[in-house]
């Protein structure tokens, strides 16, 4: 397990350092909420998630949809690092052309269905769901929210129809680093109390903190063995996690980091 | 029976039928055939006739309550797992409330998802402006990757719905609410082909929906004054068929447009558009011009919104003066 986990640690801190590289050519993106959901994604894509990125459109794949699209770097990252396209692709990003969208679309191998129009990725989700019901397949379906995201009405639209048909092949993901563009989610539109919300709409609820290797790994277990419901994680993050200058930063929501800070990220993150 | 010119089109008011029965049957024939064939509806499924699929197919067939932008953006991850996926619900609420969900869910992703939404136009009737979508169309004309399809009555929609499932992509089909009477010998419909039901060099009309029939009425009551008019059936509005309005804007001395949508953004516009570039001559639009709707019968709207018979023949007399 500690093997794992330490390796897991080293595969997030390349994913970070990408992030940063991306961003920096690109000269735009947002860099905030990739950094913060980067252990969540990471975990995710190299230890639980059952997919085959030289197939993407393998029938049988496990389903990932980022509802917060705008943090689309984290997901470019991980497609690379597991083999969806060459990491050279990567530093296209937001240029003319180029299959790495500023939001994400599906040209980018890996990427069924686009988003950045917050808010319905959770639908999305819950279509793939029972889509999986219909055909008979145990895929399992993971969706990332924005916390700042579930601020639109139709993330509760969702969330009621999900736990309505029973959706426990739907585990989603809420990155919870409590900023947004605007400032602190306490300030701009309070999202507490988050738990007592998504258990009374339905869902199975599980709080952890967000970049704990091994209690990430233990709630999507928790999440792939409860039926009958869908079930959420709640992961407490650091917005900007793992530059020292970016965390809780609200600056760094939707900026890039300039070529100085840029290299100052990558020495932190070496 | 109504002869025009060599063409045989009449009108069958014998035989008034619901646009959305024929949908409803049709999704039930079509659910036999193809397993893949999936329905949504917003609590309305007994309005729109979803029922009658829900009710032989049960498993392919989900009910998202009063919550349609959900519903939109859910049928985005069934048509990305290979479904082809129906939506349903009023005309306002599919294309107004969930705009959004279908320009990024559905058009962007240029997924297999057919909206079939009813009760669009001022012929919704009593239930007033709330309930009349009257700018339906401009919402999805804008919107890349589109196809929309407006049937003129019961048989038509059945075709409409068939060429929706044989064409990949997104649709818009748009369906009323009361009974309307059927146009016989209009020929086999064809995506992006307009019908040309009656010839005529005189003046040209084009309709859509349900006030094609009104459209042949008016035609008819031309010709008593001596003015052979071409009526057209404008069933799709995307993929547009400009070949047939072009050719009726050279040959004749006039078009006037008829539908229950304003005139803004709709037919009207795209015929405008057509016309203004290739062929400019005059074009009369009888719509819905910067009102909504209210309460009221279909016929009493009709007429109150400038949209009878009789309004088609004057607009059609009037070019024929100027």
């Amino acid at each position: 397990m500690d093997v794992r986990i330490n390796e897991l640690e080293k595969k997030a801190k390349e994913i970070r350092r990408l992030i940063i590289q991306m961003l920096a050519k690109a000269g735009s993106g947002h860099p905030g909420g990739s950094l913060s959901a980067t252990d969540l994604i990471t975990v995710l894509f190299f230890s639980v998630l059952r997919h085959n990125p030289k197939d993407p459109s393998w029938p049988n794949r496990d389903r990932f949809h980022m509802s917060k699209g705008h943090c689309c770097p984290l997901w470019y990252a991980v497609l690379a690092q597991t083999g969806y396209f060459p990491k050279e692709r990567l530093w296209t990003l937001r240029q003319l052309g180029s299959v790495l969208q500023g939001h994400p679309d599906r040209r980018t191998p890996g990427v069924d269905v686009a988003s950045g129009s917050l808010g319905q990725g959770l639908s999305v989700g819950l279509g793939m769901s029972l889509a999986a019901r219909i055909d008979e397949r145990d895929y399992r379906v993971y969706v990332l929210l924005g916390d700042g995201e579930t601020q639109e009405g139709n993330v509760w639209e969702a969330a009621m129809a999900s736990s309505h048909y029973r959706c426990d092949n739907l585990c989603a993901i809420l990155d919870y680093n409590g900023f947004q563009i605007d400032g602190k989610t306490e300030d701009i539109m309070e999202l507490e109390p988050l738990v007592a919300k998504w258990q009374a709409f339905g869902w199975h609820t599980l709080e952890i903190d967000g970049h704990n290797m091994s209690q990430i790994l233990t709630a999507y277990q928790e999440a792939e063995s409860m039926k009958g419901k869908p079930s959420i994680i709640i992961a407490h993050t650091t917005k900007g996690k793992g530059v020292s200058f970016m965390e809780n930063v609200v600056d760094f929501h939707g900026r890039a980091p300039t070529k100085e800070e840029a290299q100052r990220a990558l020495k932190e993150l070496e | 029976m109504e002869h025009h010119g060599t063409l045989v089109t009449y009108i069958n008011m014998s035989e008034m039928l619901y646009q959305r029965d024929a949908y409803g049957q049709t999704l039930v024939e079509l659910g036999r055939q193809n397993k893949d064939i999936v329905v949504l509806d917003a609590d309305l499924s007994s309005s729109t006739r979803t029922s009658l699929f829900a009710k032989e197919f049960p498993e392919r067939f989900f009910n998202f309550g009063v919550a349609e932008q959900n519903m939109m953006s859910t049928a985005a991850g069934l048509a990305s797992c290979g479904k082809v996926v129906f939506v349903s619900t009023f005309a306002v609420f599919a294309t107004g409330r969930a705009w959004d969900q279908v320009r990024n869910s559905v058009a962007y992703n240029d997924f297999n998802i057919k909206i079939v939404a009813t009760h669009a136009g001022i012929t919704v009737g009593p239930d007033g402006a709330s309930h009349q979508a009257l700018e339906d169309i401009a919402l999805m004309r804008v919107i890349p990757n589109m196809n929309i399809i407006v049937p003129c009555d019961a048989p038509q929609t059945r075709e409409a719905v068939l060429a929706a499932v044989e064409t990949f992509g997104p649709f818009y089909i748009r369906l009323g609410r009361p009974k309307v009477p059927i146009i016989e010998n209009k020929g086999a419909f064809k995506l992006g082909k307009a019908q040309v039901l009656t010839f005529g060099n005189d003046i040209a009309i084009f309709a859509c929906g349900v006030l094609v029939s009104e459209a042949l009425i008016a035609a008819k009551n031309l010709l008593g004054q001596g003015i052979k008019a071409r009526v057209v059936n404008m069933h799709t509005i995307r993929p547009f068929d400009t070949e047939t309005v072009i050719q009726a804007a050279q040959e004749t001395r006039g078009i006037v447009v008829c539908e229950e949508h304003t005139v803004v953004g709709g037919l009207a516009s795209s015929i405008q558009e057509v016309v203004a570039e290739n062929a400019p001559v005059k074009v009369v639009c009888l719509g819905i011009k910067n009102r909504f709707g209210q309460s009221g019968e279909p016929s009493e709207l009709l007429k109150a919104y400038n949209l009878t018979s009789s309004d088609i023949e004057k607009a059609g007399s009037g070019l024929c003066l100027s």
